[in-house]
């Protein structure tokens, strides 16, 4: 259970580093809701039973993660019509060393963090910690809107790995909520990216600093 | 009720009733002398007040009813108050806890209604006229609220009835001095508000001088009659109060302390008209100043009596 | 029970904008749900309130909360006696706002007031029936932000969102401070339900830090000086029948808190009564002068909520004083006093905003040196407002002098009861007397500025049909309150049960020795002094009928003024001056001087305005010296959302980094 688990976390890292990688922003989208959806699976392959509730929140997490919000995104891509993202503020290949790195220095300090978890042995919180730096890497470094969203998708993947920390199954509630709150997050930032594109000609958002007073 | 206190209150009813012109006759009388004239009769003022209310009434074309209803209100206010107020040794025929504070709003209502229907006729002077009352009156209020406080330290009661006649055994040597004090502030208050110099000339006929005058400028016919009538009444009430402290002396027998009373009030009246022939009317921006010196003088009673 | 009606209507009352939202925005058919809404929500949450105020027992209802542990709701007389007011306004202020705010004027706006409408008045219920932290802040929060929402109704003037904004940051420090102080509370009482404290529990350091939160938190919201400052500017900009309500009622909500607060430590120190006095008595003086300076009509009603706040300030001071000195008597004045000019005020400054909103939406101006002569245009709303005016004054034989007596009482109360000590609070008498006297005086010159006399400049056309007078469902709301006004102040011991049932709720032990309401004060003889007053009047009247037959109506004769003109009439402004000169060390008028320059000089404009004490010659000078001291900061701010991701990626680094034992590796690494 435990190496299975390992082994799609080590997955999971992998497609950060893929995502950090690539200009196309089709394939991050694609890599992210990738990332997404199995992450999604993993409590079920975690748990010996199989509550109800927990299946539930799976498939909805499948389903919005997977197909609803690449779905969306894909579909503001193709009306903004761009294809790639223009060059980031630490340069692609730059971005995958500092990933990597953000990969080292969490699995090299989580062992020392002070926290008391029950599941020691797994790589579930230096995953859940390089997830969200790279997260924050993309949000930091990236100029167009879209890629930005997906980084805020990295980055609540990484959240959600650390939840699967705290208890054994998140209840119904805060997962519907989690999620709701990520869809509703996605919508607004396509809809403001169409705005952003209408209003600047590009998706660039550091035209936004000109609305600055 | 007893046929004593019947026949007491029907003597109240008609001395609050017809009295309060002739104390107006002494006051012009005590002027006439003054001046070397013999004046008009005594009882003038009755004359004057009957006549007018035999008259039209003129309205101006900018007034609406509140114009005719500051006197009537003004009126009504001034008798309601008149018998809450003990006369001489006598009982109020209204009498309760804590009807000081009314007796003191009943004078706020007339004036309210009098400056309102002094506005009501869109002139620069009744304007003028309103504007200096109130500013007086948030002046004497106070004042007058001090020395009723001190009155009703003094006789360990709320009610006007007991405050006026003071405690069983008569003022304390000790409350001497506060009494003097609040005895000199209810003057200058009693001034104030009946419109007499020094703060206030009854026979100006400049405008700009004009008080009380000024807001009755456009009133005319019974309506004038009910001012003058009811601010003699206020001078009858306010001078009954100001007698309960400055002369609480009585008989004990009704039919010497009637007339006694009378006498002391007619007495006021006189002194209150020598004083108009002493003196001149203060500037007007002076006048703060000596009702600001009344609540001075009525606090400080007070506060030497807390002590 | 009957007493839960109050949660149905208050629900009613909250959903009762949201119908209007899903119809079209130029139908009046939203505005007349929400209006019917809000009625059947009042008529509930009365007949709610009054079965409790008339001693049948209140309801007490746990709701589910796991967040917040819990949340209880439950229903006292006190409680009771705050919601009357609350649904009678809201239900009354809907129906003004038919007429004066109907949705086919204002399709932008009508919509999101009737919302909020509804969403104020549901918090304040929510609020005052709160058992607990959460379900109170739930309430109070509500409040404020529907207030703000509704205040920045007409978002399309300047100076109504400046006053919005100030609004927001007022209450929002109150909301900081309350946050705070329930911490405080949970931290010495050991729970967030807010129930009587035995005396002692409470150390007198944590007493005096949660009297001093609660006192400010609470009197930013009910307007205590100096914490008025968003006041006059909320209140003057938010549609007349919002103000109406934010007037009437929500300040209250501020008292509501400081009464529930106190009523919740039983063993108060009696130095808090003499404070609470002595900021009453302030806030009543320098409310008053401060509207007598002021040119905007509602601006001035603002200034006088101040004032009438400061007048239950001063009976709850004495209320406070009795309860430490265990002098029942004074407890039961002093409260009286003070929740019956709760009731009051709730009655008569809704009437006075009614009637000012009845003007301004005639006149479309707000400043009294341009109305006049309105009397003969708009004879229902003169009568009424003139009502108003005499009751706020405190004259008999109207509500105002009810409450201001037994104030009046409860202060003169030392001098003829020895043992009640505190012989500093009969002060509060004279002050009393002189905040009464600047009254009269400021109503006379607003009641004479704008409805007496001839019109100071143009009236504009006004639309056809509406010449005149204001529409029936403006006049009908303000028609019912000037009857209650004046319903109490002739009959005042019809609601004295109300008011012993409210006390005893407050304070069981001070209620249960003192010799009850009507013993203490002449209520039944002063309302039979008002009744014979109204007669007296009545008979004169009848009297003078057939005297003096009318002559013609002639110009004001005025000693001899040939030709008067409307510019020549005393302005407001002229009025006031007096008793504004002398006050001028307080209110610090700014002249605006003309320059009358040469022989033939051109057109000059004088113009004088009295800013707010605390507002504009503390709060702004001393928030602009900030800003420019830290003008440095907004480098920060480069408008980039990349930068703005970086700080918080900085900040998540920097709070992990607190889990890492630095420490430990440092050695672990050079162990070697």
């Amino acid at each position: 259970m435990t190496d299975l688990l390992n082994a799609i976390l080590v997955v999971v890292m992998i497609l950060n580093l893929f995502a950090l990688g690539t200009s196309r922003i089709n394939s991050v989208i694609r890599l992210a809701a990738a990332q997404g959806a199995l992450l999604a699976v993993v409590p079920l392959i975690l748990h010996d039973r199989l509550p109800v509730p927990a299946v539930l929140a799976a498939g909805a997490a499948v389903g919005l993660k997977g197909i609803a919000i690449p779905a969306i995104m894909m579909r503001s891509l193709r009306s903004a019509q761009i294809k790639r993202e223009v060059q980031p503020l630490v340069g692609f290949l730059p971005s995958i060393i500092l990933g990597a790195a953000a990969t080292a220095v969490a699995l090299l300090l989580s062992t020392r963090m002070s926290l008391d978890i029950s599941q020691a042995g797994t790589l579930i919180v230096p995953t859940s910690i390089a997830t969200v730096l790279v997260g924050f890497i993309i949000l930091t470094t990236r100029f167009k809107a879209l890629s930005q969203a997906i980084g805020y998708l990295i980055l609540e993947n990484g959240i959600f790995v650390f939840g699967m920390l705290l208890v054994e199954a998140i209840p119904l509630v805060v997962e519907m909520g989690v999620l709701l709150d990520l869809f509703v997050g996605v919508f607004v930032i396509c809809i403001i990216t169409n705005h952003i594109n209408e209003a600047f000609s590009s998706m660039d958002t550091r035209e936004l600093a000109s609305l600055k007073e | 009720m007893n046929g004593a206190v019947m026949i007491d209150t029907a003597i109240h009813l008609l001395l609050l009733l017809l009295f309060p012109p002739l104390l107006l006759g002494v006051i012009n009388k005590t002027k006439a002398f003054f001046a070397g004239r013999t004046g008009a009769p005594l009882l003038q003022p009755y004359h004057d007040i009957v006549k007018l209310f035999r008259k039209d009434v003129v309205l101006s074309s900018s007034t609406t009813w509140i114009f005719r209803a500051g006197p009537v209100i003004s009126l009504a206010t001034m008798l309601l108050a008149g018998l809450l107020v003990p006369l001489g040794r006598f009982e109020a025929p209204i009498s309760f806890a804590g009807d000081f504070i009314l007796f003191a709003y009943l004078f706020a209502l007339g004036r309210f209604f009098t400056t309102t229907a002094a506005l009501d006729t869109g002139s620069a002077f009744e304007g003028m006229g309103a504007s200096r009352e109130v500013t007086f009156s948030f002046l004497s209020e106070p004042a007058f609220f001090f020395a009723l406080l001190v009155l009703a330290k003094e006789a360990g009661s709320l009610d006007l009835n007991a405050m006026l006649h003071g405690p069983e055994g008569g003022v304390r040597a000790s409350s001497l001095a506060p009494m003097v004090l609040v005895a000199l502030g209810l003057f200058i208050v009693l001034l104030a508000e009946t419109c007499r110099i020094p703060v206030d000339d009854p026979n100006t006929h400049l405008e700009l001088t004009m008080v009380h005058e000024a807001m009755a400028l456009d009133h005319s016919g019974p309506l004038f009659g009910t001012i003058l009538y009811s601010s003699a009444v206020k001078l009858f009430i306010l001078g009954s109060v100001l007698l309960h402290v400055v002369a609480p002396f009585g008989t004990g027998r009704p039919l010497i302390d009637w007339p006694l009373f009378c006498a002391e009030l007619a007495a006021l009246a006189a002194a209150i008209g020598v004083l108009e022939s002493v003196m001149a009317r203060l500037r007007m921006r002076r006048v703060p100043y000596l009702l600001t010196g009344a609540l001075l003088c009525c606090g400080a009673g007070f506060t030497l009596l807390v002590r | 029970m009957i007493s839960s009606f109050v949660l149905v209507g208050a629900s009613a009352a909250a959903l009762s904008g949201v119908p209007g939202l899903f119809l079209p925005r130029t139908s009046p058919l939203g505005q007349r749900i929400a209006t019917l809404l809000m009625e059947v929500a009042a008529l509930l949450g009365t007949i709610g309130a009054a079965s409790v105020l008339a001693g049948s027992g209140g309801f007490a209802v746990e709701l589910p909360w796991p967040a917040a542990s819990g949340a209880t709701l439950g229903i006292d007389a006190l409680g009771a006696f705050f919601l009357v007011p609350i649904f009678l306004m809201g239900g009354l202020g809907s129906i003004y706002g038919l007429g004066y705010w109907p949705q086919g004027r204002n399709p932008r706006s009508a919509r999101r007031l009737q919302l909020f409408w509804g969403l104020l008045t549901a918090g304040m219920a929510l609020l005052v029936v709160a058992r607990q932290a959460f379900s109170f802040l739930l309430g109070w929060e509500t409040m404020a932000l529907s207030a703000f929402f509704l205040i920045t109704t007409e978002d399309d003037r300047e100076e109504c969102r400046t006053a919005g904004w100030i609004y927001l940051i007022a209450t929002h420090i109150g909301t900081l401070l309350l946050f705070g102080f329930f911490a405080l509370w949970r931290r010495t009482t050991g729970s967030f339900a807010l129930q009587p404290v035995a005396a002692g529990t409470l150390g007198s350091g944590a007493m005096s830090l949660l009297f001093f939160l609660a006192l400010v938190a609470f009197g930013l919201k009910a307007g205590i000086m100096p914490l008025h400052f968003w006041l006059p500017g909320a209140h003057a900009n938010a549609p007349s029948h919002v103000s109406a309500m934010l007037s009437g009622v929500m300040l209250k909500m501020g008292i509501y808190g400081l009464l529930r607060f106190l009523s919740l430590v039983p063993d108060s120190p009696a130095s808090w009564g003499g404070l609470i006095l002595a900021l009453g008595a302030v806030s009543g003086l320098f409310g008053v002068v401060f509207a007598i300076a002021q040119h905007d009509v509602k601006r001035l009603l603002a200034y006088h909520s101040v004032e009438n706040i400061g007048i239950i300030l001063m009976g709850l001071g004495l209320a406070l004083l009795g309860r430490a000195r265990g002098q029942s008597s004074l407890l039961v004045l002093g409260l009286a006093g003070a929740l019956l000019h709760v009731w009051n005020h709730g009655l008569f400054k809704p009437l006075l905003f009614f009637g000012a909103g009845s003007v301004l939406r005639r006149t479309g101006t707000r400043q009294l040196d341009r109305l006049g002569g309105l009397a003969k245009l708009m004879p229902w709303t003169a009568a009424l407002f003139l009502a108003g005016a005499v009751a706020i004054c405190g004259l008999p034989p109207l509500n105002g002098f009810v409450s201001e007596l037994l104030v009046y009482l409860g202060a003169a109360r030392p001098l003829v009861d020895a043992a009640s000590g505190a012989p500093a609070a009969v002060l509060a008498v004279p002050v009393l007397a002189m905040i009464g006297a600047l009254a009269v005086a400021c109503f006379v010159k607003v009641y004479g500025a704008v409805f007496l006399g001839s019109a100071r400049s143009l009236l504009p056309p006004g639309r056809p049909g509406e010449q005149g007078e204001s529409p029936a469902s403006m006049i009908g709301p303000m028609l019912a309150l000037a009857a209650l006004c004046a319903f109490i102040g002739v009959a005042p011991s019809a609601i004295v049960p109300a008011l012993e049932a409210a006390i005893a709720s407050w304070s069981p032990a001070g209620a249960a020795t003192s010799p009850g309401l009507l013993g203490l004060a002449p209520l039944r003889e002063v309302g039979l002094a008002s009744a014979a007053l109204v007669a007296l009047v009545a008979i004169i009247v009848a009297a003078t009928r057939r005297l003096g037959r009318s002559g013609a109506r002639v110009g004001t004769w005025d000693c001899g003024y040939a030709r008067p003109t409307s510019r020549m009439q005393y302005t407001a402004s002229s009025f006031g001056q007096p008793i504004a000169g002398m006050f001028a060390w307080v209110l610090r008028p700014r002249l605006h001087r003309p320059r009358v320059e040469g022989v033939f000089p051109g057109a000059a404009t004088l113009e004088s305005h009295v800013d707010d004490a605390t507002l504009d010659r503390v709060i702004v000078p001393v928030s602009n010296l900030i800003a420019r001291r830290f003008g440095w900061f907004r480098r920060f701010q480069q408008g980039l959302v990349q930068s703005y991701v970086l700080y918080i990626l900085i900040a998540v680094i920097a709070l992990l980094c607190t889990l890492v034992p630095f420490g430990d590796i440092w050695a672990a690494v050079f162990a070697r």
